[in-house]
């Protein structure tokens, strides 16, 4: 179910310099979207800029009726739509694509050697499914939504890894943390300038080498989400990535924002829609340029 | 009660206002927003015989008012469309127009007999204008000779009504409208997008991963509407009219330059009930100045030059 229509905003805080949280009313987006799937909305009612623009989903709040998303300016139309205040209206399109797959319940059967999966919680010993989210600046967006749906799921352990330029990038740290107390929170700054110095992938690699990771969700810049995918093959661990990718119409008709995928046959590719079977994609299908 | 039918080369449509072809899908991509039912007509996106991948992304640059593209004829190939989209759009009453390319002359020959050989067709809208593939497209639309050669080929081989969609990339359109008049087509879709291209600057290079793109959108809107009065001056086939149309005054000014129907394109991106807001805005105006008939005003601005 999708839908399109006019919203009014509730509110918008700039929470980091340059990085904006904006929520909106919409009882339909609240009950309808999942993690990972985001709407397409005009910045304002101008020919130029002329398009919409995506954005994924990254709160939902089933009391106040509101959904918010988080932006960084990036260009003429995301400077548009930070001017935007409390009443002001536009036209959201959505929810749209594919999301994340929500982990099943029940525990994971891990037998020596073998391949692991998931079987019935009374079938095997309890162990917890042990679950990363890999988080680059603003890339957290989606991953936030996903973390609140995950909150109510049983027998999960969630390490969230967020990493950030500097921290003055580093987004909705404290917010995971009081989401659940069960999150634990591991915090990377490029320059140093909070938690781990380097890039949050070093932190991924360190979980999955010691055999401490069953599953990943990541979404970030383009250069992480490789290393991740990189790091996923490495140690066999399964996980999905959101991508991003200019788009033309959102709702998968114009096949502008394609991603190179894993076709059919071997060695065959096929050009996906980020719109349509993304915006989330499981992590080996996806075909990366040098 | 305001009479909004069209009749274009025999088919009958119910109003003016058409889905344009790759910027609607197969319909089915819409369907969520807009009733299929109420469209004048969808034309879905061109096919060719064989299955093609598309370009190489980027396959799409913003640009003032408009928007370039690069898709590169990305479709699943005639027979998938055949077995596997079609019946999908036979649940619906609205006319379906298939736009096709190729390669060759032999191609779009052998298109249009495997199309015309299937139910619920309404017309073949022969797309010998797409600036984005190496092969086919413009290399026919930009020669009136060759032009008029892919449109023989393909009356030789259907029973349907044939539109032919021209290219603005071209000296004199007339020139080619008149040649593909004279090989048979039975309408003419007017325009296809504009060559053209955008510089990333951080990166220093085209934006495009074809570096040369199609434009569509408002910016071409006034030179759609130039192609489409002059064509309608010098040649008596009817004409679809396309081109950055947005608004129901737009699509108005292109029935007024001589297109009998217009199609919707790039406004279906920005708004995705465009094709039913442009449609009620074209009832509302025949309604408000007591016009009984759209066609009364087809070609209206040249009785006044």
């Amino acid at each position: 179910m999708t839908s399109y229509n006019t919203v009014n905003i509730t509110r918008q805080d700039e929470i980091a310099p340059g990085f904006y949280l904006l929520s909106f009313k919409s009882p339909f987006l609240v009950h309808q979207a999942q993690p990972g799937q985001f709407v397409y909305l005009r910045c304002d009612n101008t020919y130029d800029p002329l398009l919409p623009r995506p954005f994924s989903i990254a709160m939902v709040d089933g009391e106040k009726n509101e959904v918010a998303i988080l932006y960084q300016v990036v260009g003429r139309g995301t400077a548009l739509l930070a001017q935007k205040k409390e009443l002001d209206r536009f036209t959201v399109l959505g929810p749209l694509g594919r999301g994340f797959t929500l982990p099943p319940s029940g525990r994971l059967f891990r037998p020596k050697g073998g391949p692991k999966r998931i079987e019935p919680l009374e079938s095997f010993p309890p162990s917890f499914l042990r679950i990363a989210v890999v988080a680059g600046g603003v890339g957290i967006a989606p991953l936030f939504f996903l973390l609140q749906r995950l909150k109510d799921l049983p027998d999960l352990t969630i390490e969230v890894l967020i990493g950030a330029r500097s921290i003055k990038q580093l987004l909705l740290g404290p917010e995971v943390k009081s989401l659940s107390p069960q999150n634990k929170l591991h915090l990377a700054t490029d320059d140093g300038s909070y938690g781990f110095h380097g890039p949050v992938t070093e932190i991924l690699a360190t979980l999955l080498k010691a055999d401490k990771m069953d599953l990943v969700y990541a979404c970030g810049p383009e250069a992480m989400l490789k290393t991740v995918a990189g790091l996923l093959t490495k140690y066999n661990v399964p996980g999905e990535i959101s991508l991003e990718k200019q788009m033309g119409c959102g709702v998968g008709a114009c096949l502008s924002c394609v991603c190179k995928t894993k076709g059919d046959k071997e060695n065959s590719f096929l050009y996906r829609r980020v719109c349509k079977e993304g915006p989330v994609f499981p992590v080996q299908e996806i075909i990366w340029e040098e | 009660m305001v009479d909004l039918t069209v009749e274009i080369a025999g088919l009958k449509l119910k109003n003016p206002v058409i889905a344009a072809s790759g910027t609607f899908g197969f319909g089915q991509e819409y369907a969520p927003y807009v009733d299929l039912n109420r469209l004048g007509a969808i034309t879905v996106k061109g096919l060719t015989l064989l299955p093609r991948p598309g370009n190489p992304p980027p396959r799409l640059a913003e640009t003032p008012a408009g928007i370039l593209n690069a898709i590169g004829l990305q479709n699943p190939g005639v027979d998938y469309f055949a077995a596997s989209i079609l019946p999908y759009l036979n649940q619906f009453e609205v006319p379906v127009i298939v736009n096709i390319a190729g390669e060759t002359v032999e191609e779009y020959a052998a298109l249009a007999a495997k199309l015309s050989e299937l139910n619920n067709i309404a017309a073949l809208e022969v797309n010998i204008s797409c600036p984005n593939v190496k092969k086919g497209g413009l290399q026919f639309g930009g020669d009136p000779a060759a032009a008029a050669e892919v449109t023989l080929a393909v009356k030789n081989n259907t029973c349907l009504p044939v539109i032919v969609k021209l290219s603005p990339n071209v000296t004199r359109i007339e020139t080619v409208a008149r040649a593909v008049a004279q090989a048979g087509a039975d309408a003419l879709s007017l325009i296809n997008t504009i060559l053209g291209m955008a510089i990333d600057l951080k990166e220093r290079r085209p934006i495009l991963g074809n570096i040369f793109g199609g434009l569509s959108g408002p910016a071409v809107k006034p030179v759609a509407l130039r192609a489409v009065w002059q064509v309608f001056e010098e040649v008596s086939l009817p004409i679809i009219g396309m081109g950055g149309i947005f608004t129901a005054q737009d699509a108005l000014e292109f029935i007024m330059a001589g297109a009998k129907a217009v199609a919707v394109g790039t406004a279906n991106f920005v708004n995705p009930r465009a094709t039913i807001d442009i449609l009620e805005g074209i009832e509302n105006y025949l309604r408000e100045n007591k016009i009984k008939r759209l066609s009364d005003l087809v070609g209206a601005a040249h009785c006044k030059q």
